[in-house]
């Protein structure tokens, strides 16, 4: 019984690390092609974790939840156009600093705007519930986030790996000043990625809002756990992010298993042996600009 | 082309995520004719949002009192900050008394924030109100001379909620399963809630500790299935109170959900549909008492928004220390103890008036269990809660739900 209850809690963390996902992978391809560690990804999250609320009072969740990531991933056009654009080539501490000044002035407007109390919406009662299969127990709402996250990482797999746009995208993070003597201008793919690494952190904040409590600073608390999951999985693998994500559920769901108090230290403990046994990350590549 | 290395982005990233936790003292202005008041609460973290409430409700209260005259015909200036954390509360308290010339201090939720601040108030000789923290420890084996308990102890709040549900036949015989929140606050309230089971032939056959940064209850959530229990008791505080009741009904299980400790603050936030079983608090805006809807409605009008119990609690607070100082004339600590001391009886909008109880400086006040409305009779967002009728009843003495002297080792040195 207690294997079950073991072997239950690794797929659940293996659903959890799907969430994490999201959040983690806009921010990695991001770092990859633009260079920039982007601080204000979690300001992102919230967003579509907040207009995921509002859409639903008019359209219903399930709408909402679909409208809101590409609402988001607009304003990831301005903010690529008029913000980062400028900072590719600057020294790393200005786009640092711009980003995390954004993270502020984001979390503000979301107070000015929604208020600093918590907004609520619920899941709709047909995801409500568990699916007990054999011995396992799972939320169907999480199964639902859980085959949705899997789409999509199929989908920006076969992006970047089996579309013109995505060979530009990776020789731009191997060879930028190559791809530039090719003649290609590395700007409009830039706006792409940021507006796809925003959207899918604004899809994770959509998806959590009815499980989690929505609040202004619900942005900052993400980060942590992203950048984890970006630091152990690597700079620059589309797997390595996917097998960390997936590792950090699944060793947090194991540690509260056995010491829950340990819970919430399992994953940093992680990072800190993957940095010690592989610097690089579990499958980073090594980056020439980045050196 | 600028070359940097990854290593160095990500400690500057690092740098940055970690001084965005740090407060940035405020800016003060030397106003001599005024009497300055400290008020320190949790505005981030998972405490931040009722602390807000707390903020708001201290304001309106030295507004009014400002407005009527002020106190001893002096304005009152409320210093009012984030306390973030226990370190940086015992650090702005200290800022507070000793250069910003607080006379008293109030406020805070945390109660290992609040523990730390009556450390400093006793260390300055001077009067701190803490307001929303409950831990029985507090005004118990930590208690001391300067510092006065507002909010219901988590033993009264586990009385007001098991007897609810002994009523109910939820206790005797019946198996409970409690995650509880990792820190001062949540290691008292299991406490008091072992000794409630004790009393009541209940049987805990689970308990988790769970810090206070999580968020995702998931794993936790497993390991109640796979005990069975007949209840299921949440002894959490803050935000993680209206995380684990989102992601209880997002998993649906059979076993009641009850609590020892909730704020009305996170039942609005869990949202109307998630919240169900039955809870304990201190005060709720629907409450029928003239001098309650008198401040509900100002606090509505100002803010666009009923008040939260933390608003209710600092409100009420404020205005009884400013009733203190207009009638002992004195800003004094001595004078203020004394006065508090010899039981002086305050009106805080319930049926019963309240007074700080001698030896072990807790505010004796009613307090109420309630259950959740349904979703279709809820006039508005905030309507979510039914109130239970006041413990104790009102023809039993107000003591007989706080712990006694034998249950309560508070020492207070002369």
């Amino acid at each position: 019984m207690q294997f079950e209850f073991l072997l239950e809690q690794v797929v659940n963390g293996l659903v959890l690390g799907g969430y994490y996902l999201l959040i983690a992978l806009g921010l990695s391809l991001i770092f990859s092609v633009g260079g920039i560690v982007n601080l204000a990804h979690g300001a992102f999250y919230a967003l579509g974790a907040y207009v995921c609320v509002e859409l639903t009072k008019s359209l219903g969740f399930g709408a909402a939840v679909v409208v809101s990531p590409f609402a988001v991933a607009l304003l990831g056009i301005l903010f690529e156009r008029f913000i980062l654009r400028r900072f590719y080539t600057a020294d790393p501490i200005l786009s640092l600093l711009v980003t995390f000044g954004l993270a502020m002035v984001a979390e503000q407007a979301i107070r000015m705007i929604w208020g600093a109390a918590p907004v609520s919406t619920e899941i709709p009662q047909s995801f409500r519930g568990s699916v007990i299969v054999g011995d396992f127990l799972f939320s169907r709402y999480r199964l639902l986030i859980l085959a949705v996250v899997a789409a999509i990482m199929v989908g920006v797999w076969l992006l970047l790996h089996k579309t013109s746009f995505g060979r530009v995208v990776r020789a731009g993070i191997q060879r930028p000043d190559m791809v530039a003597a090719l003649g290609i201008r590395l700007q409009p793919y830039m706006t792409a990625i940021v507006m796809l690494g925003v959207g899918l952190a604004a899809l994770g904040g959509a998806f959590f809002a009815p499980i989690t409590t929505v609040h202004p600073a619900m942005g900052a608390d993400i980060m942590t756990v992203a950048f984890v999951v970006v630091v152990i999985g690597g700079l620059g693998s589309f797997w390595g992010v996917i097998i960390a994500a997936l590792l950090v559920g699944v060793v947090r769901g194991i540690a509260i298993h056995f010491e829950p108090a340990a819970g919430e230290a399992s994953i940093y403990i992680l990072m800190f042996l993957v940095l010690l046994v592989r610097p690089r990350g579990l499958l980073g590549e090594r980056i020439e600009k980045f050196e | 082309m600028i070359r940097y290395r990854r290593r160095t982005l990500l400690q500057a990233g690092a740098a940055f995520a970690g001084a965005s936790v740090l407060g940035f003292p405020a800016i003060v202005k030397a106003q001599t004719e005024k009497i300055r008041i400290g008020h320190l609460t949790p505005l981030t973290g998972f405490l931040g949002v009722i602390g807000s409430y707390a903020q708001l409700g201290a304001k309106l209260a030295a507004e009014e009192i400002n407005s009527s005259g002020g106190i001893l015909g002096k304005q009152i200036d409320l210093l009012s900050e984030d306390s973030i954390n226990p370190a940086t509360a015992a650090t702005k308290a200290q800022r507070m008394l000793e250069q910003d010339g607080a006379v008293v201090l109030l406020g805070e939720i945390s109660s290992a924030s609040s523990l730390i601040i009556m450390q400093v108030a006793e260390r300055n000789k001077k009067v701190f109100f803490s307001t929303g923290a409950r831990s029985d420890a507090l005004r118990g084996k930590n208690c001391n001379k300067y510092s006065f308990h507002c909010d219901i102890p988590n033993t009264v709040m586990v009385n007001a909620v098991g007897t609810a549900l002994s009523q109910k036949g939820m206790v005797k015989g019946k198996k409970f399963f409690t995650l509880t929140a990792d820190y001062i606050f949540g290691h008292d309230l299991l406490k008091a809630a072992k000794t409630f089971f004790g009393a009541h032939d209940a049987n805990l056959i689970g308990d988790e500790l769970i810090a206070t940064d999580v968020t995702d209850f998931s794993p936790y959530l497993l390991k109640v299935r796979q005990a069975k229990p007949d209840v299921v008791c949440c002894n959490l505080a803050g935000n993680q109170v209206t995380n684990l009741v989102k992601q209880y009904a997002e998993f649906g299980f059979p076993y009641p959900l009850v609590g020892f400790n909730l704020n009305t603050g996170d039942a609005w936030a869990a949202g109307a549909g998630n919240l169900s079983g039955t809870w304990p608090t201190v005060w709720y805006h629907t409450l029928d008492n003239p001098a309650s809807q008198a401040f509900v409605a100002a606090f509505s009008k100002k803010y666009g928004k009923p008040p939260e119990n933390h608003a209710w609690i600092d409100y009420v607070t404020l205005k009884l220390l400013a009733e203190a100082i207009n009638t002992t004339k004195s800003t004094d600590s001595g004078e203020l103890i004394g006065y508090f001391e010899k039981q002086a009886q305050f009106d805080i909008g319930k049926a019963r008036k309240a007074y700080f109880r001698a030896w072990d400086h807790q505010l004796v006040q009613e307090a109420y269990p309630f259950t959740v409305k349904p979703k279709d009779q809820m006039k508005d967002q905030w309507d979510m809660l039914v109130l239970g009728d006041a413990v104790p009843a009102a023809n039993d003495p107000l003591e007989t739900i706080y712990p006694t002297r034998e249950q309560n080792p508070c020492e207070m040195k002369a």
